[in-house]
């Protein structure tokens, strides 16, 4: 990653189209997605649940490969960006192992390839320093809050320092204030590495206050509704009093309107209003 | 058979509860109760309402203990190697089992129903036949019965325990781009790990158990079964008892450090 002067997009999501075969006959899960993620960007895909947003997810990390169209990420294929470990991951469940230590979780995938034990120890003392784990390297999954186990798995996604981070509601089954605390410590992780995010969430403020673009996609079949850039600031200087200041809610209101097609926002199911 | 068979599986599990974490009161409960059973069959034993060679009393069978010590050592140890040769051997097949079962579902559609069988084949028929199968002065033929024993639970349990690799676990090292075989080690073997010790612990009473009731059925005499069976045939009632009470103990040595392994592999999961 250090040879490379990146000119290409993060992401590129090209006429993708996804169809599960179910037993009862075809799903579409996406139809002709086109998406752009400029490197250190932040994009957010919102919608409501069976939108495809985590679906989008997983093409782009190649966990599931598109019935059409094509996924590049850095300017090659989605498979050989993983092959590459060009992206790091982190799920709604954390996923820890839990017979490892905090510190072994975060080493998991420098283990893997092959780094040297003095190298992985370096990495994953900055690391637990990074997400602010001090005294925890030693401690085992079951000890931790669920906030610190996510710490942990965005630990062990940044590994690899790659230059792009996919997220799949990390902070979905957080209480509201740890929530808010992990937030703003993801803006401020995402502006020290510099890597590009995409995050998939159903919470329109979570969507608002991290993003520089916020991706609506609607239902049945997955599609992209609108795309609404955040006139926010950037992300790296945006902190806790953004929550209360105007501009937050003007763009709240955008992305509950794009939501909702346009038409005057009730409720929609599936999206959290919070 | 009946003697052992009945006798050791109860007493020979571990009581389960009693060794979480619990205290004193967990500890000592146990204790109380089997000290007030033994003063109870003392005093009937001893009132004389019960014959002698029916029930022999604690007193008497502590007598045969001592004086027959070296002798109930020196079977137990015969017995105990047998129980843990099969116990060994049928767990490591019971593993490689497990995970060929797990890498094809049609190879596990073919091992299911001979496990099956296997687990119902009764030692007592099968006993003659290994002892002469492998001639009169031979302990294969038991070794191989413990074995077969203990096959079954662990590959039971390992085949369950392959099966519980989480999808996060696994999305996550299909992310790593990670090779099978470091999926293997890294995620599958560790999640069934504490699945493996739980069928191991089950194997170890049974081991003990098919080894004793093999003795009995022809083949070298010495081991605990052989002796419980040669005293009972020669009326020497106390001394098979102090032998059965030789059978418990090994059985219970067995189940607690298989209770041990297992506690220690299942701390984190």
């Amino acid at each position: 990653m250090t040879e490379s002067v990146i000119t290409t997009d993060a992401v590129t999501v090209t006429a993708v189209d996804k169809v599960f075969e179910a037993a009862a006959g075809q799903v579409v899960a996406l139809s002709g997605i086109d998406l752009t993620v400029e490197p250190g960007e932040f994009v957010s895909l919102i919608g409501p649940s069976g939108c495809g947003k985590s679906t989008l997810l997983r093409l782009i990390a190649d966990l599931d490969t598109p019935s059409s169209g094509s996924v590049e990420v850095f300017g090659t294929s989605a498979h050989q960006a993983r092959v590459d470990q060009k992206y790091g991951i982190a799920f709604q469940q954390a996923g820890l192992l839990p017979w490892r230590s905090v510190a072994a979780n975060i080493a998991l995938p420098l283990e893997l390839h092959g780094s040297s034990s003095v190298e992985t120890r370096e990495r994953v003392a900055e690391l637990i320093a990074l997400v602010g784990l001090d005294d925890f390297g030693d401690r085992y999954p079951d000890e931790l809050s669920g906030g610190m186990q996510q710490r942990v798995a965005i630990a062990r996604a940044l590994a690899k320092k790659p230059e792009l981070l996919l997220m799949d509601e990390p902070f979905g089954a957080l209480d509201e204030m740890t929530r808010e605390y992990m937030q703003t410590e993801l803006l401020r992780i995402s502006a020290e590495t510099g890597a590009a995010v995409v995050f998939v969430t159903h919470s329109i403020p979570e969507a608002v206050y991290l993003s520089d673009r916020v991706v609506v996609m609607s239902p049945r079949p997955g599609r992209i509704a609108a795309v609404v850039p955040m006139a926010l600031g950037s992300t790296a200087s945006r902190a806790d009093d953004l929550r209360e200041d105007g501009a937050f809610f003007e763009m709240i209101t955008a992305v509950r309107e794009a939501l909702h097609g346009g038409a005057p926002a009730s409720s929609a199911r599936g999206v959290e209003n919070r | 058979m009946t003697g052992a068979a009945t006798i050791a599986p109860p007493r020979g599990r571990p009581p389960g509860a009693a060794w979480g974490s619990g205290g004193t009161a967990r500890a000592v409960a146990p204790i109380v109760l089997g000290v007030s059973v033994v003063a109870v069959w003392q005093l009937i034993a001893g009132s004389g309402l019960v014959e002698a060679y029916l029930l022999p009393s604690p007193a008497a069978i502590g007598a045969e203990i001592v004086e027959f010590w070296p002798s109930m050592v020196s079977a137990g140890a015969i017995t105990g190697l047998n129980a843990l040769v099969g116990l060994v051997a049928g767990t490591l097949i019971g593993i490689i089992a497990a995970l060929v079962a797990s890498t094809r579902r049609s190879l596990d559609g073919m091992l299911a129903p001979i496990v099956a069988a296997l687990a119902v084949i009764p030692i007592v028929a099968l006993a003659p036949v290994l002892n002469t199968m492998f001639g009169a002065d031979s302990q294969t033929g038991r070794q191989l019965i413990a074995a077969l024993a203990a096959f079954v639970p662990v590959f039971l349990n390992t085949a369950r325990g392959l099966r519980q690799t989480q999808p996060v676990h696994r999305d996550l090292m299909r992310s790593y781009a990670a090779s099978n075989a470091q999926i293997m080690r890294t995620i599958t073997l560790r999640t069934a790990a504490p699945f493996t010790f739980t069928g191991i612990r089950l194997a170890s009473s049974l081991a003990v158990i098919s080894a004793l009731v093999a003795e009995y059925f022809g083949g070298p005499r010495g081991g605990l079964g052989g002796l419980i069976s040669t005293s009972a045939a020669s009326s020497a009632y106390p001394r098979a008892w102090a032998y059965v009470v030789a059978a418990i103990i090994l059985g219970l040595a067995f189940s607690l450090v298989a209770s041990g392994l297992e506690r220690l592999v299942s701390r984190r999961r």
